[in-house]
This record gives structure tokens, sequence and C-alpha cells, in this order.
């Protein structure tokens, strides 16, 4: 692989190379060096240039905006970011936000690890039949999902019918509009992000590995402790940055299932923008929330990077 | 893989189909309360009804809904497909580290929270007077889909050799004609796949369009939303069951188009 993209990468050099020798010819507008880095780039820079001006313009200057304004707003200074030490009730919305996602991460990359064993496991007919139900409520809307979930967890929804009809409960429990009804939407939402790349991880991984393993005489167990869970290392800190990452910004299943109860990062921001326009808190608190993501994201491409290297020796 | 069918295996698969279960199971309830034969929002007593879909479909405010959305998804994938296209054609003919840089940028909106991003829009839209507009909206939701469009179209290259357009280019094709007839027709599958990602994104994105839509534009998602709020409506029922059916349809379609690519 390796090997195959620094041959196509000389290749190419040496095809730009060569077009610049016949174009030398042509014109002699620009010094050397830079003509010679806009005639090897020219293509790169017009293929690239409507993707680059349309994020600068519209993604980048806007969040760059939002930074300014958590610094600006209403003060200048980083009174707003002091606020994350002194304001208790900011607090208690971080804390929450981190545990609820965290317990949804834990869950969803350990179940998720299961049934990606299991796919990679399966003949290709049950695998299918397996990424259907997997991928179906991954693209299905996430309001559709959250509706779901409050017809089933309601008051006199199947779930309490069924823990009453099996004498589990006297009278209908409270799922709905608490921590315990978010966390479940969220694990539901987020199984198949922690599925997925497990899965991908696991598929490439060389069968004759463990049947050397075996044949060497180590146990199934040991196999799977010793050989096959190291390999699976990479994946596991992707799917669980992926997963924690998208649960620290939820806002859709918190709002609706938690029914304004259950306050998460999000769901204070917007409110802080919509209703109590409080721009500097807003901004923020979401300033704070994308350089986590950020550097989550960063370490978790770290140890996968780190982990892969460690397979490879 | 060659397991032995053994009693850990076969317990391992029952866990797994558990959990696919939890995964599936509470999409299927949405079929049955679309179908109920009661007036509010309820699973069905005495038989089913098709009553609130002859409700839904003929009331002029979710089919505005459903045409709005229809516009502004079509828009907004033709545009991120365009520009996440060429972007991911650019990266895979001139490797490097601009290549790298270009990947992340592109990548952005994909890292950052819809949250985050709403809060961006709705300053800039507001001094460019783009709040509440066709534009605003189609604007947002190309840059939240480039990162898709863009992921499609580079995996679909992957393995497409660049000698291929230096071939073309070598025989007397223009730049613009090598790539039209060359790079294009080998990215098919990723651009159609990366078409109806960005496509069934905007159905189902509100947290943007919470900040920058109000009155004018009022996509199915927001009335979704709306409903949502007091759950009594049997429409939601109606519109995430159709939702969910056509979902579970564009999967099969997908998987169809992928499996092309890989017989090719």
């Amino acid at each position: 692989m390796l090997v195959c993209c620094t041959y196509n990468n000389d290749l190419a050099n040496l095809s730009s190379g060569s077009n610049l020798s016949i174009a030398g010819f042509e014109h002699n507008r620009f010094p050397g060096a830079a003509r010679a880095w806009l005639r090897a780039n020219l293509d790169f820079l017009i293929l690239a240039l409507p993707a680059v001006a349309a994020l600068l313009a519209f993604f980048v200057a806007p969040l760059a905006n939002v930074l300014v304004l958590s610094v600006t707003e209403p003060t200048t200074g980083l009174d707003n970011y002091r606020m994350l030490l002194t304001n208790s009730g900011i607090q208690r919305v971080l804390v929450r936000t981190v545990n609820l996602s965290l317990i949804t991460t834990v869950c969803a990359v350990g179940f998720g690890y299961l049934v990606a064993y299991v796919l990679a496991g399966s003949p290709p007919r049950q695998r299918n039949a397996m990424l259907f139900f997997i991928l179906v409520p991954f693209w299905v809307s996430a309001l559709a999902r959250a509706f779901a979930w409050i017809l089933l967890l309601g008051q006199n929804g199947p779930v309490n019918s069924v823990l009453i009809g099996m004498g589990l409960s006297e009278q209908p429990i409270k799922i709905l509009y608490n921590e315990l009804g978010v966390t479940i939407g969220m694990i539901h939402y987020m199984l198949p992000y922690a599925i997925l790349p497990l899965y991908a991880a696991m598929k490439d991984i060389d069968q004759q590995l463990l049947v050397a393993s075996r044949g060497l005489g180590a146990s199934p167990f040991a196999t799977f402790v010793h050989v096959y869970l190291p390999l699976t290392v990479p994946g596991i800190a992707a799917a669980f940055s992926l997963v924690f990452v998208y649960s620290l910004g939820f806002y859709v299943i918190p709002v609706i299932i938690g029914g304004g109860r259950v306050l998460m990062i999000a769901q204070y921001i917007s409110i802080n923008v919509l209703d109590t326009v409080r721009w500097g808190t807003a901004s923020m608190l979401s300033m704070t929330l994308l350089v986590s993501i950020l550097l989550l994201t960063a370490a978790g491409n770290g140890l996968k990077r780190v982990a892969a290297r460690g397979n490879a020796s | 893989m060659t397991v032995a069918r053994n009693w850990p295996w076969i317990g391992l698969k029952a866990v797994a189909w558990l959990v696919l279960a939890f995964l599936f199971l509470p999409l299927l309830l949405i079929i049955p309360a679309s179908l109920s034969d009661q007036s509010h929002l309820s699973l069905p007593r005495n038989g089913l009804s098709v009553r609130h879909y002859a409700k839904v479909f003929q009331d002029p405010v979710w089919l505005a809904a459903i045409g709005q959305t229809l516009f502004v998804a079509l828009a907004a994938a033709s545009a991120a497909t365009v520009l996440g296209g060429l972007a991911a054609i650019a990266c895979w003919r001139t490797p490097g580290k601009w290549a790298w840089a270009l990947r992340g940028l592109v990548l952005l909106p994909l890292i950052v929270p819809p949250i985050v991003s709403a809060l961006g829009f709705y300053q800039l839209w507001a001094s460019l007077k783009l709040l509440d507009t066709y534009a605003g909206v189609i604007i947002a939701f190309t840059i939240k889909t480039v990162p898709y469009t863009f992921t499609a179209v580079a995996s679909s290259l992957f393995l497409l050799d660049v000698r291929l357009e230096q071939a073309a280019r070598n025989l007397g094709a223009s730049r613009w004609s090598a790539i039209m007839t060359v790079v294009v027709p080998a990215a098919r599958p990723g651009i159609l796949s990366g078409l109806l990602f960005a496509f069934v994104y905007v159905w189902d994105e509100i947290v943007i369009l919470l900040f920058i839509s109000s009155r004018e534009i009022r996509l199915l998602s927001r009335l979704i939303w709306e409903g949502l709020q007091d759950t009594v409506d049997p429409a939601i029922a109606v519109v995430s069951a159709t939702l969910t059916i056509l979902t579970a349809i564009a999967i099969l379609v997908l998987g169809f188009i992928q499996r092309d690519r890989l017989a090719t």
C-alpha cells in the first residue's frame, strides 16, 4: 500500500516535471520556483478551489466569529471562560454531559464490539442480514427514533405493559423525561456508530494468525485475549472517540426524550442563544465543546496510530 | 472464518441478535402506531386504518414541507457532490501535504457539532440577510454534507490508477475531458452514494434549521420537531413511518450500487 503510494507520487512528479520543461518555452512571467510550484499544482488548485472557498467563507469564518464573540461579548477578556470555574449551573450541565456521554460510549462500544465480533465471524448471507438491521437504524432520522422511544417508554407504553404484565413492577415506572430514558435513547442512536468502525477493523484481521495461535496450543480464550483483542485496539480507539465525541454534542435525543428535564451542553447553548440571548456564554461553551472534541479526536487518532504501529512491529 | 459451532459462539450470537433487536424493534413499532384506528396518537385498538396517511398526504402544510425539503435536499446534495467530488479528485491526483490539509478542511464540518455550526451560521446569515431563505438553508446544508460526498468519492477513487488519467491526457484529451471521460465514470458509485448520503442528511437535520429558518422555510424535520413537542398528533407517526420505510428502501438500493461496484 505504502509502496504503491510512493510509486504514484514519483510518477506524478515525473510527469509534472516534464510538463514544466515543455511549458518553459511558452512564457516566463513568474520567477522560477514559484512558477514551477504553480505549474505542478495548478490542477490541484483549480479542483480544490470551489470547496476551499466555500468552506473558508461559510464555515471557517463563522466559526472564527464565534471564537471572537466568546472573548468580546459582553466585555473583552476571558470572563466567559472564568464561568467554567465559578458558575455551578454550567458545571452541573458539563458534568451531566460528560457522565451520560461516558456511560453511552462504554455501553455502545461494549455491545458494539460483541455485535461486530459476531458479524465478522458470520457467513456472508447472515452478515448481510445483520448489516441491514444495523444500517437501517443508522440512517433513519433521529427524530423518528426519538419518537419511537417516546411511544415505547411512556407510562402506558409497551415497555411498562410488559414489566407490569410479568409482575416485575407494580405500577408504571418513569423512564421517559429522565436520564435513564435519555441514556437508552443515546445508546440506541450510537450503537451503529460503534459497530461499523469495529467491524471494519475486525474484517481486515488475517485469520491465519488465529489459526496459528490455536495450532501452537493456545486456548480459544487465550487466542482472543493475546491475538485478536490487541489487533482490534485501533478499532476500539476509533469507535470510542467517535461515539464519545458525537455524544458530547448531542441535541435531539436529550431534548425530546429528556423533555427539557435532562439539560446537556448542546441544549444549554441553544437556550442561551434562542431564549436568554446570552451570546457570550453560548459562544464560550461552543468553543469549549469544539476544542474538547478536536483534542479527543486527535487523541483517538494518535492512539489508533500508536496501536496500529505496535501491532505492525 | 472457520469457527467451530460451539456453545460460546452460539451464546455470543444470541446476545448479538438481542442487541440487533434492541436496535431494530423500536423502529418497527412506529408502523402500527401510524396505522392506528384511534383519532389521537396511540397504538391501534380495534383494527388498522390508513386514515392518518390520507390526512397527512392531503394536508397542504405537510405537502408544502415535503416539497420544500425535496427541493432543498436536491439542491444541497448536488452542490455538495460537485464541491466534494472535485476536492476528492484533487486529493487523489496530487497526494501530499496539500492534499492532507485539504482533507482536514473538508472533513471539518463533520467534526464540528451541529450546535456549534448552527451558532456560526446564525451570526453570519443574520449579517448577510440569509436567515430564513432558500439560499441560506441550501448553503448551510451544502457545507455540512461536503464531508460525506468527499469521503464517498475519495473511497471509490482509492483503487483507481492515477496513470489512467495521465494516459488520456497523453493521448490528447484536454484536462477537462480527461476528468469527465476517465475519472468521473470510475467514481460513479462514490458520486451516487455521496449524493444519496447528502440527500438523506437534509431530511434528518434539525439543530441548524432551528437557528436559520423560521416562517418561510419550514422543512419536514421542523414540522416533526414541533409535533414532537406536544406528542399528540398522529401525523408524526405517519411521517416517521414513511421516513423509516423509505430509508430501508434506500439502503437496499445502496447495497445494490455497492454490489455492482464490487462486481466490476
